[in-house]
Formats: C-alpha cells, structure tokens, sequence
C-alpha cells in the first residue's frame, strides 16, 4: 500500500504547487494590473492615511497641500483655487484623481522607491508623500486666465520655455475650482454644465482649427526641403482655385505676386495655399509629424486627459492621416480644412521654430523633492524631434519678426525686446462675425526663452488684435 | 536527540513567531504613542502572549512525552505553528476574536490531550465503525434544521457560538472509510468481474461505496455546501486508491462525482453563482451585485495583488474602510469580507506577500509529508487508510480554501485549518491532529515494545 501513498504525495505535492502558482499569478504577475483597476479602492484608501506631498509653483506657492483631520486622515486642498485646476486636477477620496495628481500620484504618495519603503517598513516608519515642483508660473498664469475671459468667451494659453520644454502657462477659460469639485454635487453640476465645459482643460483637450498660425508649419516645410526660400515669389492674387474651388484672401485683398516673406507677415491665404499644393500632402504630413501633429503630446499629465492635433475634414467628419484622399492639402496648409490644433500643439510649433529646430517633450514636473529637501528626481531637457535645420530656424523666424514689426502682429511688441509671432483667425460655424483667433511667437527673437501660443474663442474679430496683446503680456511678464 | 526532545526545541520558532507577530502588530498599531511607555507596552505583552502560548504547547508537550513517546516529533509543533500564525493574524484584524480563538485553543488542547488519553488504542475505533459512520451523517444533517448562512446549511448557532458539524462529520467519516476498506479491499480488487479492462467490484462490496458518493450529492444539493462535499469524496477517492492501488476507482469517482456535481449545481442557483463569479470576478455587474456577486473574491484578489511579493508587513494592510463611524469591529465592516476565516489567506499574503504564503503553503506541504510518511510507516491496513484519510482530508480542505481564494477553482467556504477562527475547525484539527499521533505512536514503537 506504500506506493499509492507516495503517488498521493506526489498529487499533493503538485496540488500545493497549483497553490504556489495561483499565488504568485495575482502577487506577481497580474499585481500591476490589479493595483491600477479603477474599481479597486484600496490605493485610495491606503493614500488617505499616508500625506500627500505637496504641489508647488516654479515660485514656490503652495497649488495643492494635505491637512490632517483628528481621525488620522488626510484632506486635499487647494490654496490657489481655480488658478491651476486644469493643469494640476485633484485628488479626492470621493471621486478619484485627475491630471497631474494622478500622473504623479506614486510620488505624490511615496510610492515611488519600494526599497525605502520596505526598509521604512521594518523601521516602524510611516510611508511619506514627496512633494511634486511643477514649472508652473503664477503671475503669467493669472494674467492669461484673466484676459482670455476679459477677450471671449472661452480660450486658452499655452506658454513653454522652448529650450527644456518646460511648461510655465497653461490656462484654460472657464476654469474650476477643485476646492468646490469635491463635492460630488458640485463635480456632476460642472460635468452638465455644456455651454461652459468648465472642466475641460482647453489648452490639451480642444482642437481649434489653427487657421494661419499654422502657415509657420506650411513655412517650415516649404524652406526645410530647399523648395522655397523666404525670398521665392508666388502669385497672391485674390480667389486662386484650390482644389477646384476658388479661396478669398481676408478682406478679398489680391497682392499679385509677392515673396513668402511679406506673404506671412500680411497672412496671404492664397500663397500659402498654392504652396502647400507644390509641397504636397507627403511632404506636409511628414512636417506635421516632426512638429507633433497626430500623435498624443508627450506631456507629463494622463494620455487620456490629451487630445492629438489631428486633420478631421468633412466629409469623413473624423481624423484622417494628412495623405488621405479626404484632405484639401491647400486649405489644410493656411490652418483650415478640418484641421484641429491643441493650443499647447501651436505653442510647440512656436517653441521648435524658437529653439532652432529642436522641439523639446513638454513637461509640466520640474523635480520631486523629498521631506527632507532632497531633489529625488529632476524632469530636466528632453528633445522630442528634430523638427528642421537650424538655418530653416533662422529664416522662418526672421519671417515671423516681420509679421510682429510691420504685419498683422503689431499689437504682440514689446519694447525693448524683438518679438516672432503669428496670427490667426479661423472663422467658426457659427458665421463669418464669429471667429476663434489665435496668436502664437516667441521672444526675445535672437535668444528665445519663452514660446506662447493663445487662442480665444467667439470673437468678433482678428487674432492679431485679440490673441495677439494676451499673448504679449504673457511674454513680458515670463521674461521680467 | 530522543524525538520528544526534538519536539520541545522545534516548538520555539512558533512562540518567537507569536511574539514577533504581536510584537509587529502593536508596533504598528501604537506608532503614534511612541516613547518609553509604548515601547514597553510592546515588549511586555507581545512577550507574554509569546510565553502563554509557549506554555501552552510545552503542557500539550508533556502529554505526547506521557503517552506517546514514539510519535512523530514534527507534526505537532507544525501545526503549533499554524496556530500562532492564525492567532497573529487574527489578533491583527480584531483583537476580541483573538481572544475567543485563544480560548478555543486552550479547548481544543484539552480535548487533544483527552483523544490521545482515551483513545490509546485507537484500533477500538472500528468496532464502531457503523455507530461513528450514522453519527457523521447525523452531524452533517443536523444545520438543515437551523436557518441556512450564505445560502448553505454549514452551522448552527447555540446561544452566541456557531457550530460547523462538517468539520467533525470528516474525521468520522474517514474513520468509518478506513475501517470499511480495510475490510473489502481484497474484494474489491479481486472478486469483481472485469469490462473492458475495468473490474466491477460485486454490488455488495460497491453498495457502500455508492453511499459515499450519494452522502457527497446529499451535501451538494441538502446541505448545499460544495467545500465539504469536495473533501469528504476527495478523500473518500484518495482512501480507496490506497486500499486497491486502481486508478480505475478514481477515475470513474471523479466521473461520477462530476456528473452529479453538474446536474445538482444546475439547479441550485448559489452553486451556479459561484461559478460565474469564479469566471468573471472584475464584471462590473458580478462585482456590484449584493448577494451571489464576485465582490469578495474580487477583494481578495486585490489584496493579493496588493501584498506582491514581500507584503506590507504585519498590521499594514489596508483592512476596514476608514470614516465610517458605525463601525466598532473590523470584521463587521472589513474591506474584505470574511477575512478572519475563509479569507484568512488573503489576508495574509495582504501583510505577508507572496513569501509569507510560500511560507504557510510550505508549513502545511510539511504536514502533509508528515502525514503520509505516518501512512507509510504504520504496519496495518487500517492505522495506513486512516493515516491517509486524515491527511487527505487535511490537504483537500488547504487546496479547496487557498485555491478558492486565489481563484485556482470555484470559492467555496471551507476553514483554512488551525489558521482560520472558528472553534469547529480548532477543536476538529485539534482530533485530527490526534489520531495522526496515535497511528505514529503505534507505527514507530519498536518491535519489542508490547503493542496490542
């Protein structure tokens, strides 16, 4: 009888085994999984009881700080209210976590280095958020908050530092409180409210079409590939047939046959329309994608949270590659037909031609700092493509210098400091009166340290007398 | 070193893992006390439950030296580690809990010293065989005359304390088995005619046999408790492999058992519940539903997921959903529900991560080993079947609890043994625990000693 009592051993042996392996299935190899299932509570929960680190300004001013109750539970709050609700979020306990709370939550809440915390652990030491430096600029960030809603009824700015990508606006009108969100009232409220979609971070989750900021793009493509120079002569006529169907210059304004120079700075529609027929849709689509187009950006903040800057013409009504058949290559290169830009796209658009061709991953963490002041981790200067040659660089910008000191950027100057920039203004379906307008540049011209790109919806008017002064005191007090 | 002695020293990892468990869960219960008086709080009653349960053992020890001076030296001190586990953990999740369990602990000692006392020749046993098979089956029935928990006539309530006659219903059942077998197993080998390369014991001898089986369908479909039915026809299977060494009989058990299962869980609609939440536990329908959902397993799951590989350290885990202020105990108000006894598991890998149950799994594989090394050694039909009866019955009840938890098969609630609370399951381990001594006691007397 011994031999089938080792066989049975044998079974329990392999059964045990099952056990071990069933074990180790959810410990380890489905964990990740497990941990990050929306319906599993037990990361919040556990993170109320841990402080959450605190977020800051480039400045310093406290954006998002926990207070602890008398049960040992952790509150968030939001010193700044509604200034950095779109870029920063919130994190409650109710209703979860969005933005930049939730992409570093794991800092945020400690998380971050398991070997510290198991050591901490056999210490008796309570786990202990880091605190998240955001490259977020106050004072800019208040005046675009102030004057998009002072300009419209809805908009949006993105200001970047384009040599290390660094985001210091990021502004979106309506905003929100994240104070008073907490109430899942008052969250459901906001969710309903349609006409104002508070809660949408205009800046990465809009696509506006660009209208002609996006003939600095066109601009690029057409000097990077050695086709044009901004010398090359085209006929600006009024009405020239693109795709078989006549365009109209603002105010039907014909210039006859002028260089791509002055046809930026006066923002000819049909010279860059035909210019973008001769590139072609291959050689747009390529450019397009070195500037960021049809890819979500690569910002620190939830993929979900971000919109790519795609061509959506109608008909399909829905994102094409810029090659498919659907595309009016034409009007896609002065910024309209179906094309929707993000402002913070534009802002990049701007920030690559600013930092000689090299566009940098915008980022939004500066560095994460421990409770006892280390620096833990620091998001320093990454590039994201290279989007031309540093001599397509000089040129476009010294075309867009002349859009700000005699074009239609005037109202973008800054004495004392030589500003690139263009305008835009893109009708909307709601008439020809009503229009989005846009602004986007850079300064100082010959050195760079800030690229911006602001645009204000239901205007009665033109980027450059809108968008244009926004975006000019953006710069100037980024460059103070 | 004698065997008795090797028992003693083996006893002193399980009273420093008392300690150290208590003196873990204090720790991180008190973190906010801090200084001398908390500390020392720490060490002095971490130290004394460490040295009741060390005293306890050691008492339970002198016993086994009294009377059972050749049983195995392991197995005991095994399952004292088992124990202080439990205890630990239970204590971590409510520390009222742990004292009842401690006083089950103190009961179940007693009548483990009683089984070995009175039961010295337990070979007395068969000549009961009947009385002890129609008293199990008694036992089995007896929760239909209370109202049913969860869906399943498991226990019964007496005053404050909630009886679970399963548990003591197994260990007859294998006695019944092993004396039953003993006797036929020739027969059943032998005397039936062979179809097609299968022998068809005589329906005499098969008769019996069908009797198990219908108990186990009477389990399925009365008592509608699926664990215990696995286990009793699990070890009924294992029994009748030993006694004829045919694979034929398993293979058709497992077919027929199959069989019923599936026509009875058909029409019971908790058995069908289960199964769906077994399949899908993170369906968001399956999750939200109030009863018969995949709530708990899928909360064991994420407390598994939770725990990884090292754990989150004794008194760590997240356990009770915090803010609500109608909460007294954990247990009423757990994240996890049932985590003091058929989530036992769950909890642990919680703290413990996967090492601390490849720890527990390893302990229980000991005991396992032992267990059937028992079998091998004893030197009659009888004392073998018993021996591997009682282990089987053991290991099933571990892979049916811990596989259930970690959705290896359908969950059915059975205890986790000697680690999970619950009286029922202290007392009957505590019997089983017994029994296995007394075979081993008998299997390594010497030759010259006088048996019986």
């Amino acid at each position: 009888m011994n031999k089938p009592i080792g066989r049975l051993f044998a079974a329990a042996l392999l059964m045990f085994g099952a056990l071990l392996v069933s074990t180790s299935w959810w410990t380890v190899v489905r964990a990740d999984r497990l941990d990050h299932d929306t319906a599993n509570h037990r990361g919040v929960l556990r993170a109320l009881k841990i402080r959450r680190g605190l977020i800051r300004a480039d400045d310093g001013t406290v954006i998002a700080r926990s207070t602890r109750d008398a049960e040992g539970v952790y509150h968030r709050s939001y010193p700044t209210g509604a200034l950095f609700g779109h870029p920063v979020g919130y994190s409650y306990a109710g209703i979860g976590q969005t933005e930049l709370e939730r992409e570093r939550n794991d800092e945020l809440t400690g998380r971050t280095n398991a070997i510290t915390t198991t050591v901490d652990q056999l210490l008796g030491h309570k786990a202990e958020g880091d605190d998240v430096r955001t490259t977020l600029d106050p004072k800019a960030q208040r005046i675009a908050l102030d004057e998009i809603a002072q300009a419209g009824r809805s908009g949006a700015a993105v200001a970047l530092d384009p040599r290390t990508g660094a985001v210091k606006v990021m502004a979106s009108t309506p905003t929100y409180d994240p104070n008073v969100i907490k109430d899942s009232k008052a969250l459901a409220a906001a969710n309903r409210d349609e006409s104002r979609k508070p809660l949408v971070n205009r800046a990465l989750q809009f696509g506006y079409a660009p209208g002609s900021t996006f003939k600095v793009v066109t601009s690029t493509a057409a000097i990077d590939t050695g086709r044009f120079t901004p010398q090359s002569q085209v006929d600006g006529k009024n009405g020239v047939k693109i795709s078989g169907v006549p365009l109209a210059n603002d105010f039907g304004r014909s210039f006859g046959t002028i260089d791509l120079k002055t046809a930026l700075a006066q923002s000819v529609n049909t010279v860059f329309a035909q210019v973008g027929e001769q590139l072609g849709k291959a050689t747009m689509k390529r450019y397009m994608e070195r500037f960021g187009f049809d890819s979500k950006p690569q910002l620190d903040y939830p993929a979900d949270s971000m919109s790519a800057s795609v061509v959506a013409p109608d008909p399909p009504r829905h994102a094409v590659p810029p090659t498919s058949k659907y595309v009016d290559v034409g009007r896609m290169s002065i910024g309209q037909g179906g094309l929707e830009a993000t402002p913070l796209q534009m802002a990049q658009v701007a920030a690559a031609v600013a930092n000689g061709g090299r566009l940098m991953k915008p980022h939004l963490t500066d560095k994460v700092v421990d409770r006892d002041g280390r620096t833990v981790k620091t998001v320093g200067a990454q590039l994201q493509s290279t989007v031309m040659k540093p001599s397509t660089a000089a040129a476009v910008t010294d075309m867009m210098i002349a859009v700000v000191q005699s074009g239609t950027g005037t109202k973008a100057q800054i004495p004392g400091t030589q500003v690139a920039g263009k305008t835009g203004t893109a009708e909307t379906e709601f008439g020809d009166k009503i229009n989005n307008v846009w602004f986007i540049g850079f300064a100082p011209a010959e050195n760079p340290r800030i690229a911006v790109a602001v645009t204000v919806a239901g205007v009665t008017g033109f980027g450059g007398d809108f968008a244009a002064p926004i975006a000019r005191d953006i710069m100037e007090e980024l460059l103070r | 070193m004698s065997a008795r002695n090797r028992e003693l020293f083996a006893l002193i990892p399980a009273a420093l893992l008392v300690s150290a468990g208590f003196a873990a869960v204090f720790l991180s219960r008190d973190d906010l006390l801090g200084g001398l008086s908390g500390t020392n709080r720490v060490s002095n009653v971490s130290l004394t439950y460490g040295a009741i349960f060390l005293g306890l053992c050691v008492a339970a020890h002198l016993v086994l030296r009294v009377t059972l001076r050749h049983a195995d030296p392991y197995l005991f001190p095994l399952c004292a580690l088992l124990a202080s586990f439990g205890l630990v953990e239970i204590y971590r999740i409510d520390d009222g809990l742990a004292r009842l369990q401690a006083q089950w602990f103190v009961i179940g000692l007693i009548l483990f010293a009683g089984t070995i006392i009175l039961l010295r020749d337990y070979r007395r046993l068969e000549r009961y065989r009947y009385l002890i098979a129609i008293g199990g089956i008694a036992l089995l029935l007896l929760p239909r005359a209370f109202p049913p928990v969860n869906g399943a006539y498991l226990s019964i309530r007496i005053g404050s304390l909630s009886v679970q006659p399963a548990e003591f219903a197994k260990i007859a059942m294998v006695i019944f088995l092993a004396s039953y077998l003993r006797d036929t197993r020739q027969l059943l080998v032998t005397a039936g005619r062979r179809v097609v390369g299968v022998t068809i014991p005589p329906l005499k001898h098969f008769g019996p046999l069908l009797v198990i089986w219908g108990t186990s369908m009477l389990l399925l479909f009365y008592i509608r408790d699926i664990g215990s039915s696995v286990m009793f026809f699990g070890a009924f299977l294992a029994m009748i492999y030993v006694a004829t060494d045919r694979l034929s009989f398993v293979v058709v058990g497992v077919g027929i058992f199959a069989l019923g299962g599936y026509l009875v869980a058909g029409h019971i609609g908790h058995i069908a519940d289960r199964v769906d939440a077994w399949r899908h536990p993170f369906d968001p329908k399956l999750l939200q539903r109030a009863s018969g959902g995949s709530y708990q397993l899928a909360q064991g799951l994420w407390a598994q997921a939770d725990g990884g590989v090292l754990g989150q350290g004794f008194g760590q885990a997240v356990l009770r959903i915090s803010g609500n202020p109608e909460c007294v105990s954990t247990v009423d108000c757990s994240l996890l529900p049932a985590p003091h006894t058929d989530f036992i598991y769950a909890v642990i890998v919680n703290e413990l991560g996967l090492a601390g149950a490849a720890g527990l799994l390893g302990v229980y594989l000991l005991v396992v080993q032992r267990g059937f090394k028992i079998a091998m050694l004893a030197r009659d039909s009888f004392s073998k079947l018993l021996a591997t009866g009682l282990t089987s019955v053991f290991a099933i009840q571990v892979f049916v609890i811990v596989g259930g938890v970690t959705k290896l098969i359908p969950l059915t609630g059975v205890t986790l043994p000697f680690v999970s609370y619950g009286g029922s399951s202290v007392l009957a381990n505590f019997v089983l625990l017994a029994l296995l001594l007394l075979v081993s006691d008998r299997a390594r007397r010497p030759d010259t000693g006088a048996g019986a």
